[in-house]
């Protein structure tokens, strides 16, 4: 094999890989097309019953897992809708005001995904409305999925490198991680 | 001459694509109004100036094609053709230059118009908020998607957008008008006949933005008051049990969060003002005729219909989906 052909299989091969690791950004962006107004065996439903049962055994927790971690479009439809369900106005940008903050470490009720599934579905005492039933189960774990990229828990090739809200500290801005707010 | 015997039907057809042109709802080649019957006049004008260049310089090049090689030297003959071609590219340059500072300015003067109707356009991803602006408020309506407007008389849009730049762009009454987040653009437009003139978002601006259209009614000033007053009114009443059966539903759904309707509890600002929807030609922003088969299919499935729309897949029952599609028809 002459050299010249050598270096000619090597751009292809460079240039196959670098198609095979475009495709990877697809998961970035994947999007549920036409997502279900009712999904089964949602969180919140199975929640709404107690696992404690007279006389009977505890039953097992479910494991649930919210189907847009990880989704860019997602991550910013429930930023979208974050505020026009009004999230924000008790929230705040996520920094509370009326309502407690939504970027810190310790969850009253859990912070894990399912945990906050369960409170936007059933409300919370002292003020926090329950949403199951308003809205579909979609449109709560995007929000889910957004609240939880407040905290740094969303990959960072997924969540904007910025938020749109008035940062009211232009060093923030400079010195930020991608994801990282605050 | 068999090779040229193509070129007649081609001629023909181009023709005719123009003449198509003509007669739509949505051609600035067919002007309602002042600013577009300028800038109709100065389509035509480049359309003919530059058609009798085209064909000259074609002429002219086929000429030399065809006549035989000459002998001799052509030096001086040659800076003679320059000076020409120079001379008059500059010539047709400032001709067209003239033209469009004079057409600028002619559609500019318009807004010296006394007592313009002044409406508020609010581009969103895909559709169109209208707010018809007035010093009471009591008198301030909004709706979406489809605006009427008196004939002869002058009105002031006042561009927004909610989220990217989307561009109001009715062909028959004017060019486009970018609206620009954060800040206010402003237009004037002016019907001189009444008709219905359609209009699209002409700056690209998502997944949807061909679904993006509304629709200008002009009509005279007395219809359009008799629109107007109809319109500022609250939403009807229902009037059987099948209709408030159908506003139940509607207000136990989730459409309250993004859709208002005046007189109900329903007071969403996210999505179109629902008030009187029945009144409406089209349904999502001008994508399917305002019917109940396809409002029903819009509501149970709207990706489907606009893939990426920010209205939301709802499970709105069976037995919920005819009263409420009922109710939603009669809001006249």
């Amino acid at each position: 094999m002459c050299s010249r052909c050598h270096s000619q299989a090597i751009s292809l091969a460079a240039l196959f890989a670098c198609c095979v690791i475009t495709t990877s950004s697809c998961q970035r962006e994947k999007r549920d097309i036409q997502p279900s107004p009712t999904r089964l065996a949602i969180y919140g439903d199975a929640a709404r019953q107690s696992t404690l049962r007279p006389g009977g055994p505890v039953l097992p927790q479910p494991v649930v897992s919210n189907p847009y971690n990880g989704s860019a479009y997602d991550i910013s439809e429930g930023q979208r809708l974050y505020d026009w369900y009004n999230c924000s106005g008790c929230h705040f940008a996520g920094g509370g005001g009326i309502g407690p903050p939504l970027i810190k470490k310790e969850w009253i009720y859990g912070g894990e995904p399912a945990n906050l599934f369960d409170t936007i579905v059933k409300g919370r005492p002292n003020g926090m409305p329950s949403w199951g039933g308003r809205i579909p189960e979609y449109q709560i774990w995007q929000l889910v999925a957004y609240v939880r990229s407040l905290n740094g828990e969303q990959p960072t090739s997924a969540t904007a490198s910025r938020q749109d809200t008035i940062e009211p500290n232009p060093q923030n801005i400079q010195n930020r991680v991608p994801g990282k707010t605050k | 001459m068999s090779r040229w015997a193509g070129l007649g039907p081609v001629i023909a057809a181009l023709f005719l694509t123009l003449a198509a042109c003509a007669t739509r709802e949505q051609s600035a080649l067919d002007p309602a109004g002042p600013q577009s019957g300028k800038i109709a006049a100065l389509w035509w004008f480049f359309f003919w100036l530059l058609g009798v260049i085209f064909v000259l310089v074609m002429v002219v090049m086929l000429w030399t094609l065809v006549r035989r090689e000459q002998t001799g030297t052509c030096e001086p003959k040659l800076q003679r053709t320059v000076t020409t071609a120079s001379v008059a590219t500059v010539i047709i340059l400032l001709v067209l230059l003239v033209a469009s500072i004079t057409a600028g300015k002619a559609t500019a003067d318009l807004a010296k118009k006394p007592n313009p109707l002044t409406i508020s356009v609010t581009g969103n991803q895909w559709w169109w908020q209208f707010r018809y602006l007035n010093s009471d408020p009591s008198q301030v309506l909004t709706t979406a998607n489809e605006i009427h407007i008196p004939v002869g008389r002058s009105i002031l849009l006042q561009g927004q957008s909610n989220d990217v730049i989307h561009s109001f762009w009715a062909p028959n009454l004017h060019g486009k008008r970018d609206l620009i987040p954060s800040r206010v653009t402003t237009e004037y437009i002016e019907a001189d006949k009444p008709g219905i003139y359609r209009g699209q978002c002409a700056e690209f601006c998502g997944l949807q933005h061909a679904h993006m259209a509304f629709y200008v009614i002009a009509e005279p000033a007395g219809k359009f008051n008799a629109w107007m007053q109809a319109q500022l009114q609250p939403s009807l009443e229902p009037a059987n049990p099948v209709l408030s059966q159908g506003q139940r539903a509607f207000l136990n759904y989730a459409c309250v969060y993004c859709h208002q309707v005046r007189g109900t509890p329903a007071a969403g600002q996210n999505g179109p003002d629902l008030t009187h929807f029945g009144s409406r030609s089209t349904i999502a922003a001008g994508t399917l005729p305002n019917t109940p088969g396809n409002l029903g299919g819009w509501i149970l499935n709207p990706q489907r219909i606009k893939p990426g729309t920010k209205m939301a897949t709802v499970a709105v029952k069976p037995e919920d989906l005819q009263p409420m599609i009922q109710y939603l028809e009669s809001l006249k």
